[in-house]
């Protein structure tokens, strides 16, 4: 699947992220922690988009998930210790995964799409307009697990390189290849005696705790939650991601995540009007460049 | 609840079930035979609301904005259709999603760029001005009477075209197969323009009827959007009937809910779509197009 030129790449990459800590450089490191936790999101989300076919709308929420279950755990409860707070927080978006999924499943194609984003929105409007939650401000996230930075963004380093070796040895395995086959063809899958609805599910699910992980990461490193991280805005971005850096590739949308923080960042600071800019950038990487920024590089070697 | 409260909140409902089928009947239509689900349509409702208040304030009043602003709008359609949804035709869904996901950051930034992002407040024009009383305490509009069969009779107009005429036959004919259509020797590309610039006019036109009741403020074609998403879904997509039926449903369930439970009122319509979703995927008017 990655060429070993490919994979030298990748190595180095991480290598190099690895030793951003060493420079000292605060802004650097949130920075770069931002699109890691980016490419985590990202990566959980191509599972579903790029190997599955499920094209969903719904991620966000699971990211939020696991970003406000933190928030509450460590406000309400004085809960920090990350051995006791990841697994309930993963485990907290994988069940809201597992309802959204279990309705959304029930609808295919376009039908599918609507459902994800409709439950989506339902969770950010609930949040939104709840008192308990903080409403629209969100809530400060009291006790950090890791309030390091350097321990903190060390733990996004490694919760990316094992993300990624986990996606990589799950689509070589023979669940991997079902979701692969239903891709292809459902109704052929489903003739060869494999219970597709039940497989999607389990996927949906799986990259639902990841994205909750990412959350998790992400409260964690900023120290705040709100709203808007549920908001359709943020699943049509992460979306976006995985189409720039190809989906279907799973470094692609590693690559993309680092490439939009950058442009994110150099936007806000060229021009008031970014949310402009990234929208032509949609636009253009949907007519111009359907395969994204990983196929470009294939396409170059070959 | 006393029955003339029970009655206005019915009439209430259906008022509001009334636009809604304006701005999902677009979003049904336009994905029935261009094929193309549209994120941007939310954005047509919201421009719509903008360019009735900028142009109440400047003519005077509600009538001339929308009798100047539908044409502006039609027009818009047009050349979102003719520059970016024609590229689309061909495509997969992930793509239809992204390309009018820019769409709406396109046109969220026009709308801040040209109108401001305040929240505004359109005045209802002066010969609706009056209410009419239903029992002891309850007063209706006239505004929202009128709003209301306004909609009801653009409702059965679009009846009326899409099963009588020839125009209505091509579009049931794209809708259930356009290559025989085109084979046929029907200018599909023309039709697929006339239809996509129909369905934003009919978006903005509810965005302009409702800027009276709900004022005009930057998020509103987001929510908009969503609620006709869950219109579409229950009433089956592709289906004028059923995003009639569903908006019904939607407008009187989400109405009812603010006055029943209004602590829960944001989800009243999910849950009534997650039940459709459970009992028939397909929408309760939607062909089988079941997982």
């Amino acid at each position: 699947m990655i060429s070993s030129r490919a994979r030298l790449f990748l190595a180095l990459g991480a290598l190099a992220l690895a030793a951003v800590p060493a420079s000292g450089d605060r802004f650097w490191m949130q920075f770069l922690g931002k699109a890691m936790i980016g490419g985590i999101f990202a990566m959980s989300l191509d599972l579903l988009v790029g190997f599955a076919g499920l094209v969903s709308l719904a991620h966000a929420a699971f990211f939020g998930l696991g970003a406000y279950l933190l928030a509450g755990l460590s406000n309400r409860y004085q809960l920090a210790q990350m051995a006791l707070t990841l697994p309930i927080c993963m485990a907290g978006a994988a069940a809201g995964a597992l309802i959204i999924g279990w309705l959304s499943l029930r609808a295919a194609g376009v039908y599918f799409i609507m459902v994800t984003l409709a439950f989506t929105q339902m969770l950010y409007y609930f949040l939104n307009d709840a008192p308990w939650f903080g409403g629209s401000d969100g809530l400060y996230v009291a006790l950090r697990p890791l309030s390091n930075p350097i321990a903190a963004y060390y733990a996004i380093w490694i919760a990316l390189v094992a993300v990624f070796a986990f996606l990589l040895l799950l689509l070589r395995s023979p669940f991997g290849r079902v979701l692969i086959g239903i891709r292809g063809n459902e109704q052929r899958m489903r003739s060869l005696g494999f219970p597709t609805r039940q497989y999607l599910l389990a996927a949906f699910v799986l990259a639902g705790s990841l994205a909750g992980l990412a959350g998790y990461l992400d409260a964690n490193l900023y120290g705040f939650v709100n709203p808007a991280l549920f908001g359709w805005r943020e699943s049509g971005l992460v979306l976006m991601t995985v189409l720039l850096g190809g989906k279907g590739t799973l470094h692609g949308p590693a690559l993309g995540a680092l490439l939009l923080a950058l442009l994110q960042q150099q936007g806000e600071r060229l021009t008031e009007h970014w949310t402009a800019i990234i929208g032509a950038v949609v636009i253009a990487v949907v007519l111009f460049l359907p395969r994204g920024v990983a196929g470009l590089l294939e396409a170059r070697r070959a | 609840m006393t029955l003339s409260l029970f009655a206005l909140q019915l009439l209430n409902g259906i008022e509001v079930g009334l636009l809604l089928f304006l701005v999902a009947s677009g979003l049904t239509l336009v994905f029935g035979v261009l094929g193309v689900l549209n994120f941007a349509h939310g954005s047509f409702y919201m421009l719509g609301a903008y360019l009735a208040w900028w142009l109440a304030e400047r003519t005077g009043g509600l009538i001339w904005a929308v009798l100047l602003g539908v044409p502006v709008m039609l027009a818009l359609g047009w050349a979102v259709e003719r520059f970016a949804i024609s590229r689309l035709y061909r495509r997969d869904h992930l793509s239809q999603v992204l390309l009018t996901y820019g769409l709406v950051l396109l046109f969220n930034e026009l709308q801040r760029t040209l109108f401001g992002n305040d929240v505004h407040g359109v005045p209802a024009p002066r010969a609706l001005d009056w209410t009419v009383s239903l029992g002891e305490m309850q007063t209706w509009g006239a505004y929202r009477i009128f709003t209301s069969i306004a909609c009801l009779c653009i409702a059965i107009g679009m009846r009326q075209i899409i099963l009588g005429t020839r125009f209505g036959m091509r579009v049931r004919a794209g809708a259930s197969n356009g290559e025989m259509l085109e084979a046929l020797g029907v200018d599909v590309r023309r039709l697929f323009s006339v239809l996509f610039s129909i369905g934003t006019a009919l978006a903005a036109l509810a965005g302009m009827l409702a800027a009276p009741l709900t004022t005009v403020f930057p998020g509103m074609g987001e929510s908009v959007l969503v609620v006709s998403f869950v219109v579409v879904v229950i009433g089956g997509i592709g289906s004028i009937k059923g995003a009639f039926a569903g908006a019904m449903l939607v407008g009187i369930a989400d109405t009812f809910g603010k006055v029943l439970l209004p602590s829960i009122s944001s989800a009243i319509v999910y849950a009534v779509m997650a039940a459709v979703l459970i009992f028939r995927p397909q929408g309760l008017f939607g062909e089988a197009q079941a997982r």
